[in-house]
């Protein structure tokens, strides 16, 4: 009898070629750009803007001051910067749009998704992609050319009838360039990402859940209800966010429709504000080197906004299809 | 034998009652706006068009309640709330579309596409001076920028669907949080990290960096999806004839999905052509025609027309700011419409 000999266990190790380790080495330097670039643009901003911040602290924030006082001599006697006025304001327009937008968005995804036939379906969803490809300074003039009249006076009925509560009175009646009509203008320019994105997480409801739903004899209502948004609330609410995030970030639409003014204004209807990036590009012109310093601060506090809403907002999107009934 | 020829029905389609029953809806619906129209303070389209809304679902609502109960007049509610929707999404891209042709129209003339500004102001008459330095500026700039993209945004690309790595996941999710930088941050970074410490001098190629940090997440995750269609097997039939990862890559993946880049790198270019806060941060924005990136300031489209709009206030400026953005929008239109003919293209095949 022969004992049957168990073979080794072999190690099965292929060394990949020169040319393949070359080639993965340099597809993964390329592909860690992006967390180089985001890590360079963090190093430089904190770097221009450490002075500033070490200076004013947590004040930078929450302060509403930003002015440099100079002498006769253009000497600086003193500067004060906080970011608090624009913080507000950079929040409530993008709130505003959010509160208009997504609503608009998501119900227009309902539409395209499980009532539109085919042929309007897809003229519609070109239409709503090209918006999404209109440079931001086209959704400026025309909002202030266009929407701006008309705007002005959806503000002066809704401070009549409710200028009892508190965020739609105003101290003097002025309406033109108002935070709200800004907010009108980045929700227009929202809706596209927003719709279709939304769309995007309604069409991979699966599509047995909805023909089970028909067949239990629920309308057309009762199925999107009980299947499509517990399905899709992690996308509604991930869409709305990066619509959010885009909204805060936008300069030149901003700059255009708003009245650009430092203070803090939380009267949406009255007709000053701004946001931060409006802020830089409003001071940017005239400032000196401690100025574009604090302005590298504030841009380093948009980025870091920007960067969490967006964040959240992808990890939602992406997390779908777990829940739902 | 009597035969029965059965002839096809189509039941989910509406029967003649009651598409008639539909319009009758419509009709009843204008007819009450109208009559609130003259019976209330509402005035102008918006108070029509608001009026209309409320009665129009309204009417549906009690026509369908009437006709098979409360389920069916709640589900008529989310419909016409929905049309409404869409309606209103779609308003603001027509008129957009229609004001900027109707207004632009009159500013275009020959000598818009042979002139610059750098003898006109944005109030001179509107034959003298033009957009040669806006437009010779921007398409160096965003060639500039394609440049630079490109390359970085091919290999995150590639690294995200051929390598994927340990750090495929990180990766995708700082992409898409790429995407999210506002343009003004992109122009402060370049502003921070190369303008003030290095050249001093702002100037087309500062301004071709920042269009690419903007740029790179939409072509990179394009590219992904692009690249993420092309089936495995295609993949497995390189290897298997023995070529490397690198051969299957350069001679079998990016060939088949060449028209997909193409759409990308289009759709990178619809992205920044319009972009106006950085250029006014880091390329200075000149009048005269510049074609050297490296030194002196350089115009752009978007900068043209934030400049006639913002120093102007003639019928002049008005009107070379809306010759302005039609000629910006016919670029996007133009860049839109290639990159639908292309991915409708691919799709069929």
């Amino acid at each position: 009898m022969t004992d049957t000999q168990i073979p080794a266990r072999r190690e099965l190790v292929t060394k990949p070629r020169r040319s393949d380790q070359l080639f993965r080495i340099i597809v993964t330097t390329g592909g860690m750009s992006s967390l180089i670039i985001l890590g360079l643009i963090f190093a430089f901003l904190a770097y221009r803007g450490l002075g500033v911040l070490r200076v004013e602290g947590f004040g930078f924030l929450t302060n509403s001051d930003w002015s440099v006082v100079e002498d006769e001599n253009s000497n600086i006697v003193s500067q004060d910067y906080g970011l608090a006025a624009m913080l507000i304001g950079t929040i409530l327009s993008a709130t505003i749009a959010v509160l208009v937008g997504v609503p608009i968005a998501v119900l227009s995804a309902l539409f395209l998704e499980f009532y539109a036939g085919r042929k309007i379906r897809n003229i519609l969803i070109g239409l709503i992609d090209l918006m999404a490809a209109f440079p931001s300074i086209l959704f400026g003039l025309w909002g202030f050319i266009i929407l701006m009249p008309s705007a002005e006076y959806w503000a002066k009925l809704l401070n009549k009838y409710f200028g009892w509560i508190p965020v739609f009175d105003v101290p003097v009646p002025f309406f033109t360039r108002s935070p709200f009509i800004a907010g009108l203008v980045l929700a227009i320019m929202i809706i596209p990402i927003c719709t279709s994105i939304s769309r995007e997480v309604f069409s991979q409801t699966p599509l047995d859940r909805i023909q089970a739903a028909y067949a239990l004899g629920a309308t057309r209502l009762s199925m999107i209800r009980a299947v499509v948004l517990p399905f899709g609330r992690g996308g509604i609410v991930g869409g709305a966010m990066l619509g959010l995030g885009r909204a805060m970030g936008e300069t030149v639409a901003v700059y255009t429709v708003l009245n650009v003014v430092y203070q803090v204004n939380w009267q949406v209807l009255f007709g000053a504000g701004g946001n931060i990036a409006t802020l830089i590009i409003l001071k940017f012109g005239e400032a000196d080197r401690e100025e574009i310093n604090a302005l590298m601060a504030a841009g380093l506090v948009l980025f870091l906004l920007t960067l969490v809403v967006n964040g959240v907002a992808n990890i939602l999107v992406s997390r779908l299809g777990k829940v739902g009934r | 034998m009597k035969t029965v020829t059965i002839k096809p029905g189509t039941p989910w389609e509406p029967t003649a009652k009651e598409r008639g029953q539909k319009t009758l809806n419509l009709l009843i619906a204008v007819a009450i706006s109208f009559v609130l129209l003259y019976s209330t303070g509402l005035n102008g389209k918006l108070g029509w068009v608001a009026a209309f809304f409320f009665s129009y679902v309204s009417v549906s609502f009690i026509a369908e309640y009437r006709r098979a109960g409360k389920p069916a007049a709640q589900d008529s509610l989310l419909t016409s709330i929905s049309r409404f929707a869409i309606f209103l999404a779609i308003i603001p891209i027509v008129s957009i579309l229609a004001t900027v042709v109707s207004k632009g129209w009159r500013g275009l003339h020959w000598g818009l596409f042979t002139q610059d500004m750098s003898e006109a102001t944005v109030n001179s008459p509107i034959q003298e001076g033009g957009m040669l330095a806006a437009i010779v500026g921007t398409l160096i700039m965003v060639g500039l920028a394609l440049i630079f993209t490109l390359p970085i945004a091919i290999l995150t690309a590639l690294y995200l669907t051929e390598i994927k790595g340990k750090f495929a996941r990180p990766i995708r999710f700082l992409v898409q949080a790429m995407s999210g930088v506002p343009s003004i941050v992109a122009g402060l970074f370049i502003l921070s990290s190369i303008v003030y410490p290095v050249t001093g001098e702002r100037s087309g190629l500062m301004g071709a960096l920042a269009l690419s940090i903007l740029m790179i997440p939409t072509v990179a995750r394009t590219a992904e999806e692009v690249l993420l269609l092309i089936p495995n097997d295609l993949r497995e039939a390189g290897l298997a004839l023995g070529a490397t990862q690198w051969r299957t890559v350069a001679m079998v993946v990016v060939p088949a999905v060449k028209s997909g880049l193409v759409t990308a790198v289009i759709l990178g270019v619809a992205r920044v052509i319009g972009e106006t806060a950085p250029i006014l941060l880091v390329s200075g924005g000149g009048d005269a025609t510049n074609l050297n990136p490296v030194s002196g300031p350089m115009g752009s489209i978007p900068f043209y027309v934030w400049n006639a709009f913002l120093l102007g206030g003639s019928e002049e400026s008005t009107q070379r700011t809306w010759a302005g953005l039609l000629v910006l929008l016919l670029w996007v239109l133009i860049l839109f419409t290639i990159a639908r003919y292309i991915s409708s293209r691919s799709q069929k095949r």
